[in-house]
């Protein structure tokens, strides 16, 4: 089947989409966009969070054709000019191992601070608690998000 | 990708056409946040001949106030109950609040949630203790099935070939509803059991719901009743009453040892859930 949607500003038809796809699998396989990371495939790791009209989900739960005529931010586009300043703050401190959960923790963390400027630690935890990462212990990810925010209203 | 794997994906933009479409096949699949029905997929566990998605289908994701009663559209999912119906559903928003992670609760759905009929599901014990129906329709017509008397089994609901959920009917009780839920994490976890309760203060009944401790969510009838007729709705809670309600809870489940706990620690559990709920809600109650 064919799935028009606009995905990081630019309105995109894809075919051939298998009708039990995943949104995931068009944006990595046919999107040409593999920032979202696929791990689990069942909603536990948070590794393939994109924005779905604005609210951030697991792409590998939505299936392909649900995205039709809708509009799918992924981590590629967060910024029009160079990093975005959570994905700044994310390397300045230190919170990229492996780096496979990065992607998913980064737009988690986006939404967060655009609902919430300020967040305080219990804030941070509860919306990351969709995220998993098996490297870093969190500490640092907590730092980046702190961080992030402090610059952003600094700004 | 290959014949075999052949598939129709359905997207009906009214709710009619959605009807049609199940009518025409009753193997298709429903689909709101896809929470569910996306893990089986992806995993291969299930091959429905279709899916039929309701996400394009306005009025799933809407709801309204009428009559003292919200009728919750099947597709609202529940980030929305959370921030928009924490004052009128104070029940269902508390049990929205424990379900999966913020990802799955801009998705998942209360529909989809009946849909799955799980024992488990996080939304029942809240339908059950504040007395909703469930709105199911088909071509052939409308039925209202009482929560009570919509699960059926372990994953089987009273749903009947080429229903489908329109919405849930949840009457505004005007007291405070408590839920509570045991599992190993505050977040993602499946329950290990959970209870809900609302007070009807205008009825002087109190409303029960038991999740992940029998083959389905249940009411603790025995529980409801012995608080109908023991409660001084005009005094402090008394000690007694408030742990008698907590063994006919317990005595009212039915639950199994497995992976993530043993009958006997569901049934205290909730003995201890229905206690302290009723005494959080008891204090509410009191003060305002
Ligand atoms: C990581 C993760 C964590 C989870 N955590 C929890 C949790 O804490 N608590 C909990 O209760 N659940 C949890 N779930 C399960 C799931 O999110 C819930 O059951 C959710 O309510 C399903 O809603 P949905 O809209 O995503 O349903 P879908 O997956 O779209 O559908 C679920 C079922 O209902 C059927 N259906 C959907 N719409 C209709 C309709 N209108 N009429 C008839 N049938 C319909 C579908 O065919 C399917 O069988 C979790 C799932 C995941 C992946
Ligand atoms: S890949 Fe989607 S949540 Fe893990
Ligand atoms: S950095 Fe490796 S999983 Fe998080």
């Amino acid at each position: 089947m064919r799935v028009t949607f606009t995905v990081n500003g630019s309105q995109q038809t894809v075919d051939d989409v298998w009708e039990g796809e995943s949104l995931l699998y068009v944006l990595r396989e046919r999107c040409g966009l593999p920032g979202s990371k696929n791990a689990c495939e069942q909603g536990e790791c948070g590794s393939c969070t994109v924005y779905l009209d604005g609210s951030p989900v697991c792409a590998c739960l939505v299936a392909a054709g649900q995205a039709e005529g809708r509009t799918v931010r992924t981590v590629e586009g967060l910024s029009d000019t160079g990093l975005d300043p959570v994905q700044e703050a994310f390397l300045d401190a230190g919170a990229v191992q492996c780096g496979f959960c990065t992607p998913g923790l980064i737009v988690q963390a986006h939404d967060l601070l655009e609902r919430v400027p300020d967040p305080e630690d219990a804030e941070i935890r509860e919306a990351l608690a969709g995220n998993l990462c098996r490297c870093t212990g969190y500490e640092k990810i907590l730092d980046a998000v702190r961080l992030a925010a402090a610059r952003r209203t600094a700004k | 990708m290959s014949k075999a794997m052949s598939m129709d994906f359905l997207r009906p933009m009214t709710w009619a056409e959605a009807l049609a479409a199940k009518a025409a096949d009753p193997e298709a699949r429903p689909i709101l946040g896809g929470t569910d029905v996306m893990v089986e997929l992806n995993f291969d566990r299930s091959r429905p001949s279709a899916l039929l998605d309701l996400t394009a289908i306005p009025e799933l994701a809407e709801w309204e106030l009428r009559d003292g009663v919200v009728r919750l559209g099947a597709g609202v999912p529940y980030s929305r109950i959370i921030t928009e119906l924490g004052d009128l559903l104070p029940g269902l928003a508390i049990a929205s609040r424990t379900v999966g992670s913020p990802q799955i609760r801009n998705r998942a759905t209360v529909g989809g949630n009946l849909g799955s009929a799980s024992p488990a599901g996080d939304a029942h014990p809240a339908l059950l203790a504040a007395g909703a129906e469930v709105e199911v329709e088909s071509v052939r017509g409308v039925r209202i099935i009482a929560v009570d008397e919509f699960f059926l089994g372990p994953k089987r609901s009273a749903l009947q070939p080429g229903e489908l959920i329109r919405a849930i009917g949840i009457p505004v009780t005007g007291g405070p509803q408590q839920f509570s839920k045991i599992g190993t994490r505050n977040a993602m976890v499946i329950a290990v059991c959970s209870f809900g309760i609302a007070l009807h203060p205008a009825q002087r009944r109190v409303g029960t719901g038991i999740g992940s401790a029998a083959p389905t969510p249940l009411r603790a009838h025995a529980a409801e009743e012995f608080l109908g007729a023991e409660l001084d709705w005009d005094g402090p809670l008394d000690r007694a009453v408030a742990n008698r309600f907590g063994e006919l809870v317990a005595a009212a489940a039915s639950p199994i040892d497995d992976v993530r706990g043993t009958a006997a620690y569901r049934r205290h559990a909730l003995s201890v859930l229905a206690r302290r709920t009723l005494t959080w809600s008891w204090e509410e109650y009191r003060c305002v």
